[in-house]
């Protein structure tokens, strides 16, 4: 039934996929007004002009020029350092947001009652919009010394990250725990062995298969944190801090801010790929796993 | 008799768990509440640092006119962007259930649009549609919608049992009618359970976009005025705001999905 | 006239992978009379699903010939000229027991009056009236099977094949669903084909039980039971000497050799 392609023909499709976004855009540059296309004042379809849309080859060649005028770094370096800046504090929030969601959702399996009272707030801690929290989360830092530690803007950043990347891991981790079937929980039961034993023995095998889809998201998640941390807090050097201020000379240089976004694409692949790695370590466990 | 003996305990249990689904996290939340509050009261932390719940609350009522114009005009914007997403996100599907190359061909920008901040695109968005409108912050939510709408939907699309299936060969139902008698229903459930999921991100993504440009008004430019000017207790008055635009959303969608997936305990 | 069913050398070969090829059914030959009540039975792998399969054009025959009422089996299936319920009920959760009974009425264009009409008789045929409104998830598990029996029967097909439709259900429920299915095999006056692994109940139903064995599928065989019309097949049959007597048949047929301390049998 589900007959799978060469992996050549798939990699062939998905060039074509983006090769279509691509025509498409230059396609819609060509045929349609510079205004955009307006009706009963509302803009349905964007302005086409060369400062809106700038051709995709110009964003591709802008990645090879200096940065600002003809000479100092070129773009794609910056964009490759702030990428890896961005990168390496999102991997932080990452592994704060696994450790923190396992936890959670480890206390939420073996208390019933800790399920019933916390993960209301687990959901609705996901509608609180982080930008309110950033500059708070900054302050609160500043005012930490311990010992030589001193807390950085970057401190804050990986915080939130880590807000935003601990809640697919609580929830899918709560499931994977709560997985095996009742038979397998009597059994252990049978064996009289506690529930440390049981959790390690079943529970936390079972849960790979859903495990690894909350470890993917995450990594997105915090990806995507850092980046709008990084904007929110004002912090420089990474990839959200580019985006907004390149986006300030969009109409002067308009490939400019495409550079930033496209780096923000390549690090969230990196942080996704990262996690494939880690399914093909683990998978041994995955066998009941039904593709998607 | 056994029949009686069993269901007593189970009701029992069904009524304890009932009740503690309510009451539990009630009691958490105003536990935090009380010790935030105790917490900033009795070490005398200034309002500018942590303010108490009081203090937001007073700025809650003092401003209710302003929040509740402000969650109209994110929520619009979320709204619309939630049912333009969704409807790419569910056609997109449905091509790609019918047509398993179109899922080759979309995967890898699937894959970029589920792993990149949508948020980055408003910048440019703003360029593109003009920085008076709203038009970017509703693409940038509809953006955020279309991945898990369509994940979602892609997948109930390929949930059609076996025994399902057979049917609509033995009746030697068309490709249309197993279409709209058996394919579509099956993946409802997953439908809404996207759509659930999407909710809370169109109103996020909404919000955050305020803070990349656009017009005043929404949630996300006053929550970031208001902390630019240090009020933070009037801030945290809009996340408020915030924060009952999302659960409406949510509590919304999480009513349509229970409603139609009310007779899917057994097959 | 021709035959409801009629098998002719089939056989059916499943391609595995690395080039290993299971042969589920080896030249197989059966021929069911209208009217006819014929089971397979015999143990996991005997391909008397496959042959259930083949029979409702779900799956196509590697080599040999079938037809159904004198058509190929792609054209009856087409022409509706079958009625199926499988081991799972597999209604549609998200229809009522009314609209589960009428989907294959709705999908071949019969107007609403009509339908109705049939539900109604329908419902009554398997007693369960009260629940046309009732959603699957709120039926047991034998009521479950009954809608899946009255959609099968919803077209008044001449053939109807079922697979292990009581597989899933408790002794008791089922002995009670065998009753119905004899009543309504009679006030229909269709032809069956019934798959099953219970010897008592294809001795119970059937006017022929088929025997098959695995690794190759095939036919070892066949079994005139013909416990008699109708009105006589009741809860007393079950107790009946020639009710134990086609059990023992069916039995030693299924075992190969005469099973030891077999009734009637002298084994000093």
């Amino acid at each position: 039934m589900t007959r799978r392609s060469a992996p050549l023909g798939r990699l062939a499709l998905g060039a074509l996929g983006i090769a279509a976004v691509i025509g498409v855009w230059e396609a819609y540059k060509a045929v349609a007004p510079d205004t955009g296309v307006v009706i009963g004042g509302t803009t349905v379809l964007p302005r086409s002009s060369d400062i809106a849309m700038p051709h995709v080859w110009d964003m591709f060649s802008r990645l090879s020029d200096p940065v600002i005028g003809t000479i100092g770094d070129t773009m794609w370096q910056t964009v490759l350092d702030a990428g890896l800046f961005t990168l390496r504090i999102a991997a932080f929030g990452w592994i704060i947001g696994v450790v923190v969601g396992f936890a959670l959702a480890l206390v939420m399996q073996r208390f019933t009652i800790a399920e019933a009272a916390v993960l209301p707030w687990i959901v609705l801690s996901q509608t609180v919009p982080l930008i309110a929290i950033a500059p708070l989360v900054r302050r609160w830092g500043s005012q930490i010394t311990i010992g030589g530690f001193e807390w950085q803007s970057e401190h804050s950043v990986a915080v939130i990250a880590a807000y935003l990347a601990f809640f697919p891991v609580a929830v899918g981790v709560l499931r994977g725990l709560k997985a095996p079937d009742a038979t397998h929980v009597d059994l252990m039961h049978t064996y009289g062995i506690g529930w440390w034993r049981t959790l390690f023995s079943l529970r936390l095998p079972a849960s790979v298969p859903f495990l690894l889809p909350a470890l993917r998201l995450a990594a997105a998640s915090a990806v995507i944190g850092t980046v709008v941390a990084e904007v929110s807090i004002g912090l420089r050097g990474g990839v959200g801090r580019l985006i907004i201020e390149y986006a300030q000379s969009a109409s002067s240089d308009p490939a400019k801010p495409w550079a930033p976004i496209f780096a923000a694409i390549a690090v969230g692949l990196v942080a996704a790929a990262f996690v494939g790695l880690l399914g093909l370590a683990l998978k041994p466990y995955r066998r009941s796993e039904i593709p998607a | 008799m056994s029949a009686t003996t069993a269901t007593i305990p189970e009701r029992a249990l069904a009524r304890g768990s009932a009740y503690r689904t309510v009451v539990a996290p009630i009691v958490l939340g105003v536990a935090m509440l009380g010790l935030w509050q105790g917490v900033v009261d009795g070490f005398g932390i200034e309002q500018y640092i942590v303010p108490t719940p009081t203090d937001i609350w007073h700025e809650i009522t003092d401003n209710l006119g302003s929040i509740v114009d402000g969650s109209v005009s994110t929520g619009v914007n979320a709204l619309i962007g939630l049912v333009v997403g969704a409807l790419v996100g569910i056609l997109g599907a449905i091509i790609a259930g019918v047509w398993r190359i179109f899922d080759t061909i979309v995967a890898p920008l699937v894959a970029a649009l589920a792993v990149m901040p949508i948020v980055a695109l408003a910048p440019v968005l703003y360029t593109m549609y003009g920085a008076d409108k709203e038009t970017a912050r509703q693409i940038v939510a509809a953006v955020a919608v279309i991945v898990p709408v369509y994940i979602n939907t892609l997948r109930g699309l390929r949930q059609v049992r076996p025994v399902h299936r057979d049917l609509m060969r033995v009746y030697a139902a068309s490709a249309r009618q197993q279409q709209f008698a058996v394919t579509l229903p099956t993946a409802a459930p997953y439908v809404f359970t996207g759509l659930r999921v999407a909710s809370s991100l169109a109103v996020i993504s909404a919000l955050i976009a305020e803070y990349f440009g656009g017009p005043i008004g929404g949630l996300g430019k006053s929550i970031t005025s208001s902390a630019a000017s240090s009020n933070y207790a009037l801030a945290w008055a809009y996340v408020f705001g915030a924060i009952v635009l999302g659960l409406v959303f949510y509590c919304a969608a999480l009513a349509v999905e229970m409603f139609f997936t009310r007779h899917r305990s057994t097959p | 006239m021709s035959s409801a069913v009629e098998v002719r050398a089939v056989s059916r070969t499943f391609g595995g992978r690395k080039g290993a090829s299971v042969t589920a059914l080896e030249s197989v030959d059966l021929s069911v009379a209208p009217g006819e009540f014929v089971s397979l039975i015999g143990p996991s792998g005997c391909g008397k699903s496959t042959l259930l399969r083949l029979i409702a054009d779900l799956d196509t025959p590697t080599s040999g010939e079938l037809s159904v009422f004198g058509k190929p089996a792609r054209q009856a299936r087409v022409d509706q000229d079958y009625g199926i319920a499988f081991q799972q009920a597999g209604l549609l959760p998200w229809k009522t027991v009314t609209g589960n009974i009428e989907l294959p009425l709705a999908l071949h264009g019969v107007g609403r009056s009509e339908r109705k009409a049939r539900v109604s008789e329908l419902l009554e045929l398997i007693g369960l009236t009260d629940f046309a409104g009732h959603y699957p998830d709120q039926l047991s598990g034998g009521m479950q099977q009954r809608v899946a029996i009255a959609r099968a029967l919803a077209e008044s097909p001449k053939l109807l094949l079922m697979d292990e439709p009581f597989g899933a259900l408790d002794e008791m429920t089922r002995e009670r669903m065998q009753n119905e299915l004899v009543r309504i095999c009679a006030e229909t006056q269709a032809a069956v084909v019934f798959v099953t692994h219970s010897i008592p109940e294809a001795v119970f139903l059937s006017d022929r039980v088929v025997v098959m064995s695995p690794r190759p599928g095939r036919i070892t065989d066949v079994i005139d039971v013909s416990l008699g019309g109708p009105a006589e097949r009741d809860d007393s049959l079950r107790e009946d000497e020639a009710f134990f007597r086609g059990v023992a048949k069916v039995r030693e047929a299924l075992h190969g050799v005469p099973v030891a301390g077999a009734r009637g049998v002298d084994t000093r």
